[in-house]
């Protein structure tokens, strides 16, 4: 009775679950029992429990001997929760595990309706439905593919290196690809970290180096994917590297060259200190930039400008490491598994023209003061503000770009944290008298509470209410030469007017600008907010609807550092469970194409959203790469001549569904 | 009773910081809320976006008429979403707002809160529970029926009507102001009005009459 | 392309400088416009205290009767009076997104046999000169460029927000600009869409006479010689109230407070009393003085 061909008479087992009082509760399941047992076919029907149960899944399996069951329906929750489940309980009875269809009676019926008399009659439509076309179910096998064991990396922030680290200690190549010239991320540039206070340096630089010295990490930075090809286990990825005009195998970072530049200062604004101090057009990003070599910005170079520069850096350099002609550089890699760590930027304050920022000079980002409280920052840590006066009293906005449907909608989760080791930062620094303004105090993390507490015991103001505008109108005189800011004491409930030297916007997180362009590159879905999109919010958090594409950190949404490492362990172990199990079976709902009826029309070739169709040219005839095939069915309902068909989805088994649905008769066929 | 409206002396006071104050009792039972009150109001204002509200005091920090309110915008919002129906039809707030809009524009939730001032100033005319002699429903009032009547307003006699009904000792304080803008042209004693009065007339009645099937 | 011209009720009353500088602004600069028939009034916002949805259908008729009176297409109705640009532009943009008002609305029209068709574009004189004549145009009639002038541009509340979509709801620039272009200097003032009080200075008259000596205050620390308005309440209120603020505040304020249009109006060389300068109580000084003939502005 084993592994049936399709063509015998059907014997049609049916269960429906209980799921506790989820389905009960809202159907009577007896009913549905009692009438799918009167459906032509149906050998079995019962009503159990819990159907995912070890003795549910054991009814199965039993009935199937017992009764020689050739095909099974379960009514139960959703084919996403536990399709796998019955499809293995189906195979341990000892048929092939596609002679299975699956019933959401539970998100689809039980959930949405609260009468119990209707949604029993929809359970019945439903079940009726699947018993129709679970009998046209043919057998399947479904198809391995092997896993390349190498993983690429894009983006060298802590997520980033994090990720590398974990895959190359486990004995798994990876290429880490970043695009600015350093790795580091946003991380690099903050002073200390929330709720410890441990430097941010002092724990990033010596995983850096860690990368950088890795024999299993290849690190390319100032380097960007440009092309993905390929699917699960078997993924081809263009990278170009971008000239930096420098060698890096002969840079060893003396840094002499900067020295000799024709500039005797800077003069560009300085990425890494976030405009707040220049730098020359030859440059290393910052004192422990990974790797330890320097570039050269060719929108800034003189000799890239006019030709007629002295060329001083390459006179300095006695190791002949600077080549002004050093062009892009195109590498191809084999991959089996991507992580995407691509990260975050912040929101741009000029969005909000209310609180100044771009004009008044002392209205500040938290990014930039992450970079004025530094040691190595542009005024080597000294709170010196931009009209060169030092603070004594700051004020603090929270939510900037956050929680706010005119700019950005969502909380970016870290803003509260940080904004209160500013708090403490420039207390520290200045003993100026420190307000922050915030709408909800948001410190869930652990220890976080205790840091807040801290916070208050340094009598750092905490006033609740969004802040409505900062403007240099001076209503009193004791407000002459200060930015005011305006906002409601939500606590007191009266509007207060509060003069400060210096204000702090803790803007939000947003989506890198280009996030759309790399989720087109490697196929993934972004959420409403143009964040990468998760397969399951809770139970796939670094998975993506791409099979071997996982994501980490802050590109899949606001996080702090903590949970972006936490993160991208996960997405490093997701990796290593497809290398180490060495290959992956495909789900077999994939198209293909029928070469005798396929017209070679093409119309099918740029409608796949996967790539997966290519033309033989020399059969003149449309073929599909299973492994890149995601059974959407495009092509199936495109091909004009009906050529293309797709398992699990035949014409039969969707009409015969179609007609249970509708109760219509069984006519002209041999089956009923 | 005081001849000068009650409002203005109340207004001009900075914050009471150090005026005595008696002991009252302050409790609110809630069988003493109007719990629909909050639904209603949103549904008539253009206000879905009411019941949003995370009391972040934008509007009242935006607002240029905060300061004098006895509730600040943020409050009358939490008011209204709460049922204290008396306290927000008998408050002031709802009178000061000049329709400025800043707070409709800068509302972080998108909540049209002048809209739900409108709704509210609307609903306290309706039931009459305004202050007696209250300069701004009489002038809405006398406005109303003027446009109503000849399809325009006139100024002049409109801030003659307003100041009969409310303080007419004020307006000898307006009067040399008033003979000014008379002689530089700027006050017509003409009444102004539109030439198709009854097809004006038709509409606004049409509207009226529509009222009486459905909710205001 | 023709205009049509909403006056308002302002327009005849407080402020018919406004309008007569408008018109013969606009008729130097060649901007044809015709006055829209019958219009009435906007509702303010008075009558929608009163009445919300009569207020709808009492702006809504004028909305209809200018897409009447100019026949196809759409047509651009011109409304200085910052009350009517509001009420016009959020009578507009109820109507298209609620279709419950619309259909209110509708029905109401349709009793005298009128039937909106959303074709009314409201604008403001402001947006017509910025954004549809242009400014390089507008400093090629300055012939009296005035130079070193001061000027705050006051632009209030209702202009801006929250259905204009010319310019920014808090930090329009547009008036700034044209005040460059007529070679003056436009001074950082960051009262300009700070309400003024409205008509409180005519009912809770203490709260409205603090929201003007605020913004006048400002002006003058701010050394403006002038500040300009395009609202005929504005005007009034940082004009006529002046006096009466110095003496309750013990202020000793005296700035004139002039139309955009007549400000315009003087660097075009336009006369003065076409202008309706004679109706100012504070004049400008340096109508007469500053002004010289034919200089080149650099926009």
């Amino acid at each position: 009775m084993s592994k049936t061909n399709g063509h015998e008479i059907p014997r049609v087992g049916f269960y429906v679950c209980h799921c506790g009082h989820n389905i009960a509760g809202a159907i009577d399941v007896d009913a549905v029992a009692k009438y799918v047992a009167t459906l032509p076919g149906v050998v079995v029907s019962r009503d159990y429990k819990y159907m995912c149960s070890d003795p549910g899944q054991e009814l199965i399996e039993q009935d199937i001997k017992d009764h020689q069951l050739n095909r099974i329906v379960v009514a139960s929750c959703s084919p996403l929760l536990h399709e796998h489940t019955f499809r293995n309980a189906t195979e341990k009875g000892g048929l092939n595990p596609y002679f299975f269809q699956m019933v959401n009676i539970r998100e689809n019926v039980s959930w949405v309706n609260d009468n119990k008399a209707e949604a029993t009659e929809k359970a019945k439509d439903l079940a009726r439905a699947a018993v129709r076309r679970v009998i046209h179910h043919r057998s399947l096998e479904p198809k391995k593919v092997e896993i390349h064991p190498d993983v690429l990396i894009l983006g060298g922030g802590i997520a980033g290196i994090h990720a590398a680290l974990t895959l190359a200690n486990a004995g798994k190549k990876v290429y880490l690809v970043e695009r600015e010239a350093t790795i580091g991320g946003h991380m690099a540039k903050f002073d200390k970290t929330f709720p410890t206070l441990d430097c941010a340096a002092c724990i990033l630089t010596p995983k850096m180096s860690d990368v950088k010295n890795h024999p299993n990490i290849t690190l390319w930075t100032y380097s960007e994917v440009t092309n993905v090809e390929g699917f699960v286990g078997n993924y081809t990825v263009t990278v170009k590297r971008k000239p930096r005009y420098v060698i890096e195998e002969l840079c060893v970072g003396c840094m002499e060259c900067i020295d000799a530049c024709i500039y005797k200062e800077g003069k560009y604004p300085d990425e890494f200190n976030v405009g707040l101090s220049k730098r020359k057009p030859i440059y290393v990003p910052f004192p422990q930039a990974t790797p330890q070599v320097v570039v050269i910005d060719r929108e800034t170079c003189i000799d890239f400008k006019s030709g007629k520069c002295k060329k001083t850096c390459i006179e300095s350099c006695d190791r002949d490491a600077i080549d002004l002609k050093q062009q892009e550089k195109i590498e191809q890699i084999r991959v089996g598994t991507v992580i995407l760590a691509t990260g975050y930027q912040i929101f741009d304050a000029h969005r909000v023209p209310y609180y100044g920022y771009g004009k008044f000079p002392n209205v500040y980002t938290s990014l930039e003061v992450e970079r004025l409280v530094n040691a190595s920052g542009p005024t080597g840590g000294e709170l010196i503000l931009r009209d060169g006066a030092r603070p004594k009293t700051v004020g603090i906005i929270h939510c900037v770009g956050s929680r706010d449907k005119n700019t950005n909608r969502w909380c970016s989760r870290t803003c509260c944290m940080y904004a209160l080791k500013l708090a403490h930062l420039l207390k520290e620094h200045t003993d100026a008298e420190v307000y922050n303004f915030y709408i909800d105090i948001r410190a869930a993390g652990k220890t976080y509470e205790e840091f807040y507490d801290k916070l208050l015991d340094e009598n750092i103001h905490f006033i609740r209410g969004r802040v409505a505008e900062v403007t240099n109108w001076a209503a009193r005189p004791s407000e002459e030469g200060k930015l005011v800011i305006r906002v409601e004491d939500t606590m007191i409930g009266i509007v207060r007017r509060i003069p400060v030297d210096m204000v702090v916007l803790a803007v939000g997180m947003e989506p890198k600008s280009d996030a759309q362009e790399v989720r087109r590159l490697f196929n993934i879905s972004c959420s409403t907010e143009g964040f990468f999109l998760e397969r399951h919010p809770k139970l796939a958090p670094v998975d993506t609807f791409t099979d071997g594409i996982f994501i980490a950190g802050t590109c899949q949404g606001p996080k702090d550092i903590p949970d972006s490492v936490a993160q991208a362990g996960a997405a490093a172990a997701q990796a290593l469970m497809l290398i180490d199990s060495g290959s992956i079976e495909l789900e077999p709902n994939t198209a293909h194409v029928v070469q005798e009826e396929c017209s070679g029309c093409k119309s099918c070739l740029t409608i796949c959203p996967y790539h997966a169709l290519s033309r033989d040219e020399v059969k003149q005839k449309a073929t599909i790469n299973e492994a890149l095939c995601k059974g959407c069915g495009t092509c199936v309902a495109a091909c004009p001549s009906g050529a293309i068909k797709q398992n699990l989805f035949e014409d039969e088994e969707i009409f015969s569904e179609i007609d249970g649905m509708l109760d219509l008769q069984l006519v002209g066929t041999n089956k009923g | 009773m005081s001849i000068v409206p009650i409002i203005p002396s109340l207004l001009v006071k900075d914050s009471p910081a150090k005026v005595p104050r008696k002991i009252s009792r302050r409790i609110k039972f809630e069988s003493e809320l109007d719990l629909s009150f909050g639904e209603s109001v949103a549904e008539r204002a253009y206000g879905e976006n009411l019941l949003s509200c995370i009391q972040c005091g934008t509007c009242s920090a935006t607002c240029p008429l905060s300061h004098y309110m006895d509730y600040t915008p943020r409050r009358i919002i939490a008011m209204v979403r709460e049922g204290f129906k008396e306290e927000v039809l008998n408050s002031l707030t709802i009178w000061l707002c000049a329709s400025c809009y800043s707070c409709y524009v800068q509302c972080p939730r998108q909540i049209h809160i002048t809209d739900i001032m409108y709704a509210l100033k609307r609903e306290a005319i309706a039931r009459g529970g305004y202050p007696p002699r209250h300069p701004i429903p009489v002038l809405a009032r006398e406005f109303f029926s003027r446009v109503k009547r000849h399809g325009r307003n006139t100024e002049s006699f409109l801030l003659v009507s307003l100041y009969l009904k409310t303080n007419p000792f004020a307006m000898l304080k307006e009067a040399w102001l008033g003979t000014r803008l008379w002689l530089s042209g700027r006050l017509s004693l003409k009444t102004e009005s539109i030439k198709r009065k009854k097809e004006l007339r038709t509409i606004l009645n049409a509207v009226e009459a529509e009222k009486g099937d459905g909710h205001q | 392309m023709k205009y049509l011209y909403y006056p308002g009720c302002s327009l005849r009353s407080t402020g018919r400088a406004y309008e007569e500088s408008m018109l013969a602004l606009f008729k130097a600069l060649e901007i044809p416009i015709e006055e829209l028939n019958d219009w009435n009034c906007c509702g303010a916002t008075a009558y929608v205290s009163i009445d919300e949805t009569e207020a709808f259908a009492l702006a809504a008729r004028n909305l209809e009767l200018a897409e009447n009176q100019a026949g196809n297409g759409t047509v651009d109705l011109v409304a200085p009076c910052s009350a009517c640009f509001l009420v016009l532009t959020k009578t507009q943009r109820y109507l298209s997104t609620y279709p419950e008002v619309s259909r209110k609305v509708n029905d109401a029209l349709k009793t005298v046999g009128l039937e909106y068709e959303g074709k009314t574009r409201v604008r403001h004189p402001v947006d017509v000169i910025v954004n549809d004549y242009g400014l390089d145009k507008v400093a090629k009639h300055v012939t009296r460029a005035l130079k070193g002038i001061k000027v705050a541009c006051y632009y209030g509340c209702q202009i801006v927000r929250p259905f204009a979509t010319f310019d920014h709801p808090h930090y329009p620039t547009s008036m700034d600009r044209i005040v460059k272009a007529i070679g003056a200097e436009p001074i950082d003032w960051p009262l300009k869409t700070r309400c003024c009080g409205g008509s409180l200075t005519g009912t809770i008259q203490e709260a409205g006479l603090r929201l003007s000596r605020a913004l006048l205050k400002e002006a003058e620390k701010r050394g403006a010689d002038v500040i300009i308005t395009c609202c005929p309440l504005c005007q009034h209120n940082l004009e006529c109230y002046q006096g009466r603020i110095n003496n309750k505040y013990e202020e000793t304020i005296d700035i004139p407070v002039l139309y955009f249009t007549q400000l315009m109006g003087i660097a075009m060389g336009i006369p003065e009393k076409e202008l309706g300068i004679q109706r100012l109580f504070r004049k400008p000084k340096f109508t007469s003085v500053s002004a010289k003939g034919g200089e080149a502005v650099h926009v």
